[in-house]
């Protein structure tokens, strides 16, 4: 099991994973400030009896509107109540108001999220109206017919405004939900025999935790202004202190005390700035682990976690040697190509020192593992590696041409005319909004100079010559009315319209099945003797390299180790790392014997 | 054991007969899609019997189906004697201890957020009676059975390789000791060196543990390496089946025919002879097929 043990012990032992997000976002320094911010408010809510110098509420006739002084250290309000007592004691009242409004907004909204998520049908379309209801009717204006209908309780009111922001809950765990449902690892729970309750309690929520975080952070700061707002309109409890009240009393008074209107403001902006920017610092944290973990550890992924020493360097590339850089029958001649990705000290490299050659007319392999470095390579080529990736060093020359450094007109000069790609996934690489014809009428006529019509009866040609029955009706399809492989066949067609010297085709084959497979490896083997063009074939099918390829170099964690025509490679593999694929392949294994059915049968 | 076709039903652990399954489709009064037209297979204890097809052929919705993650049209699916069709939702929750399955996407199929532990204990939970103690010593053998390290528990799948996420995926289905796997597509998003070393991983735990498996791929080689008998699907319905050296080996059906030459060789001589079979096979197809219709 040599798979297994190198890669286990490569790994540190566990890392702490649940005080990870906690971590990042202390370590995040907006996120601090408002995690301090927010404790330092919930702590003076919590001991407010004894934090207040003063009872809220008592009148002390020697302090009314006056300044700070050593006795009331924030000064009174209009009618001689100690600021700062009443600001203490108001913390406590806006946030017990506040987490009213988030408990009963997120309560009702995951509740009714999770069913119409997870059941769907009549449910959802019921709970979706009513959301959709709730978000058209304006909220102040539904308070204010809650304080004409029960007066003036400002508790009672932040349950109504609780209502009224649930939908925006209610829509995000129900999103969730939906998307969460079809994974795999639910329906290998629900195999596993597990009630729909606890699927929804281990694996549901588990994903919809920091989402539903966030968003009760933001709500939690919206409360906050809105129940400030009411209060602030005289619609509060006048008997309770809170920063709404204050901020009312005080512009009461705003020519005589202008300072006190400073202090509930500056509670009120404090603590809501602060519950923003910690929903935002969640959401970075989250954003950036979700974007580093890597799903499938292709192209880039992959070799970043491989030590470049104990990967062993074969001493040289074996097979084949190189032709001088100088011979007019090379094409592409890639010398000690190196790419790298940045990382905290320097860059990752994924490509190590590949050196190749295309010759004029032949079909070259690139042939290797996931997180080898054949794509990379390709990419190279192409001008076109992905964000961060870099060349380091090495030289790729077209026809002689240096096209390390050269800079994005210059690619652009080559690509299409001199270098073409055919891609991995044709669907993804045709844009769904427009017509197939569209697509591919349009590089034709940049690139050759044709009018409209010229360049559409070469579209219908190319088409026609790669196979497709209907040229005509391919023509005005969108791409999600072609099968995969017609997809394919018309990317071909874009391709070769501007008879390239270099088609690179990345894995052309691995979405197709197979026998679509083989037809398409049929006119890519026509076609690259019709135009005489030079391939470079990026796969990880060794069938498919026997089938259509001359040459064949297999690339092992970013080195070519084995270099070699195609019948010798095949015939006497020399590295053991080609030996070890080869035998990989089970074209010649036996069928099972039947003794193991026969035994349990007996 | 002389009858092998997979009608032969006597002594079946899973028997499948005329399945039918339909998708709704979206717009008013439109017809649903039928993507199986009345498919009958069996798989007897201790067997592994190979699905082959190419996408949609309807291959991984036979398996959803015994999965019981979507409900059949008609037809019957009898698990050890039992209609699936008639159970309750109770009933089939207690047949987990039985049907278990692996998924294609070592990727997907595993919560990226839960250790390997919670993931290995969710099914030994489901059951509700295990103690936390024999739990861990099931987790441990079963790490074990996959040659997983058993320090793996406390890691995330992220931290884990594909083939290595695939064996944790095995382990999980091993869990309850079913009678039954359904593997779909298990070894497909693999390297080629790591699928071997997981298609052996699954003969050798069939050797051990007498668990039959359903065993769904487009790969025919993987299909031959691994199957005792095959089944080849297309459009919705069963066009060839047998013992597994017939089906690969001497193809009767057309569409098999050309499936099993369509497949290239990893020999650049063979597949030039495998490729002009493959022409010869394809134009004396073609001339029949315009005989027939004239």
């Amino acid at each position: 099991m040599t798979e297994l043990t190198p890669t286990l012990e490569a790994i540190p032992t566990a890392p702490p994973v649940r005080n990870h997000l906690v971590r990042t976002i202390l370590r995040n320094p907006l996120g601090l400030y408002a995690v301090i911010v927010l404790a330092l408010v919930i702590l003076m809510a919590l001991i407010a009896p004894l934090l207040a110098p003063f009872d809220p509420n008592e009148l002390h006739l020697d302090n009314v509107n006056m300044g700070p002084s050593s006795t009331y250290l924030l000064g009174g309000d209009s009618v001689g109540r100690d600021i700062l007592s009443r600001l203490i004691w108001s913390s406590r009242n806006t946030l017990i108001g506040a987490l009213i409004g988030v408990s009963v907004a997120s309560s009702i909204g995951m509740i009714a999220g999770l069913v119409a998520g997870y059941y769907g049908k009549v449910l959802d379309a019921v709970f979706s109206w009513v959301a959709s209801i709730l978000m058209a009717l304006p909220t102040m204006i539904v308070l204010l017919a809650v304080f004409q209908a029960v007066g003036a309780q400002i508790m009672l009111a932040m349950v109504a405004f609780g209502v009224m922001l649930s939908p925006g809950f209610f829509r995000l765990v129900r999103q969730q939900v939906m998307s969460v449902k079809n994974e795999l690892y639910v329906d290998a729970a629900r195999v596993s025999g597990l009630t729909d309750w606890r699927i929804i309690g281990r694996h549901i929520l588990l994903v919809i935790r920091a989402p539903l975080i966030i968003q009760a952070s933001h709500v939690a700061g919206i409360a906050i202004v809105m129940q400030s707002g009411l209060e602030f309109l005289g619609l509060g409890d006048p008997k309770s202190s809170t920063w709404g009240g204050m901020l009312q009393n005080a512009f009461q008074s705003i020519y005589n005390a202008q300072l006190n209107l400073l202090w509930p403001g500056l509670a009120i902006g404090l603590t809501v700035s602060s519950f923003m920017l910690l929903g935002n610092a969640i959401r970075d944290t989250i954003q950036r682990t979700s974007t580093a973990r890597v799903r499938r550890p292709r192209k880039v992924g992959a070799v970043s976690t491989q030590d470049p020493a104990a990967a062993t360097p074969p001493a040289e590339t074996l097979g084949a040697p190189l032709a001088a850089a100088s011979d007019p029958d090379v094409l592409l001649a890639i010398r000690n190509l190196t790419v790298g990705y940045p990382k905290d000290d320097g860059y990752t490299e994924v490509v190590k020192g590949v050196s190749l050659d295309v010759r004029r007319g032949e079909v070259l392999g690139l042939v290797g593992e996931s997180g080898s470095g054949k794509t990379q390579t390709a990419f190279a080529t192409l001008g076109l590696l992905p964000q961060g990736g870099t060349i380091l060093h090495g030289s790729i020359a077209l026809n002689g041409e240096e096209l390390v450094g050269l800079d994005e007109n210059g690619y652009s000069r080559l690509r299409g005319t001199k270098i073409a790609y055919v891609p991995q996934e044709p669907m993804s690489n045709l844009d769904p909004c427009f017509r197939v014809g569209y697509q591919l009428v349009e590089p034709i006529r940049a690139q050759l100079g044709l009018s409209a019509a010229e360049a559409k009866d070469e579209a219908l040609r190319l088409l026609k010559r790669v196979g497709i029955p209907q040229p005509e009706r391919a023509f005005n399809s969108y791409p999600h009315e072609i099968s995969g492989g017609m997809a394919q066949r018309v990317l071909i067609a874009g391709a070769v319209s501007c008879r390239p010297d270099l088609l690179i085709a990345d894995e052309p084959t691995t979405a197709l099945d197979v026998t679509v497979q083989a037809e398409v490896l049929d006119l890519l083997r026509d076609l690259q003797a019709e135009y005489g063009m030079s391939v470079l074939l990026v796969t990880h099918n060794f069938g498919v390299v026997a089938d259509i390829c001359h040459r064949i170099a297999v690339m092992q964690l970013g080195r070519i180790v084995e270099y070699n025509n195609a019948t010798s490679l095949f015939d006497h593999p020399q590295h053991p790392y080609t030996r070890m694929l080869l035998e990989s392949t089970l074209e010649h294994s036996v069928p099972r014997p039947y003794h193991l059915a026969e035994r349990v049968t007996e | 054991m002389t009858t092998t076709a997979p009608s032969a039903a006597s002594g079946a652990l899973l028997d499948v007969s005329d399945l039918v399954v339909e998708f709704p489709m979206r717009g008013f009064r439109r017809p649903p899609f039928r993507a199986l037209h009345g498919v009958s297979l069996d798989v007897r204890p201790g067997e592994c019997v190979g699905l082959v097809g190419e996408s949609g052929s309807g291959k991984t919705t036979i398996g959803r189906a015994v999965l019981g993650l979507i409900p059949a049209q008609s037809g019957t699916i009898t698990f050890d004697g039992r209609d699936m069709a008639a159970m309750s939702r109770r009933e089939r929750r207690d047949l987990s201890d039985d049907i278990q399955v692996v998924f294609q996407d070592p990727y997907t199929s595993l919560n990226p957020a839960m250790t390997v532990e919670d993931i290995l204990s969710e099914p030994l939970i489901a059951k509700g009676n295990v103690d936390r103690k024999s739990a861990r010593t099931r987790i441990r053998e079963l790490l074990d059975q996959v040659r997983l390290p058993a320090d793996a528990v406390s890691r995330l799948p992220r931290e884990f390789s594909g083939g290595q996420r695939q064996r944790i995926a095995i382990a999980r289905a091993l869990a309850l000791s079913p009678r039954l796997i359904v593997c779909d597509e298990p070894v497909s998003a693999l390297d080629l060196s790591t699928q071997g070393r997981v298609l052996d991983l699954f003969i050798d735990i069939q050797e051990q543990t007498g668990v039959a498996y359903l065993f769904i791929s487009h790969d025919l080689s993987v299909i031959r390496h691994i199957s005792h008998r095959v089944a080849v699907l297309y459009h919705g319905e069963i066009v060839e089946s047998g013992e597994c050296d017939q089906v690969t080996a001497r193809p009767e059906h057309p569409y098999t025919q050309r499936l099993f030459m369509a497949a290239p060789v990893p020999n650049p001589i063979e597949q030039t002879k495998r490729r002009e079979a493959r022409w010869k096979l394809m134009a004396e197809q073609a001339a029949k097929n315009e005989g027939s219709a004239a």
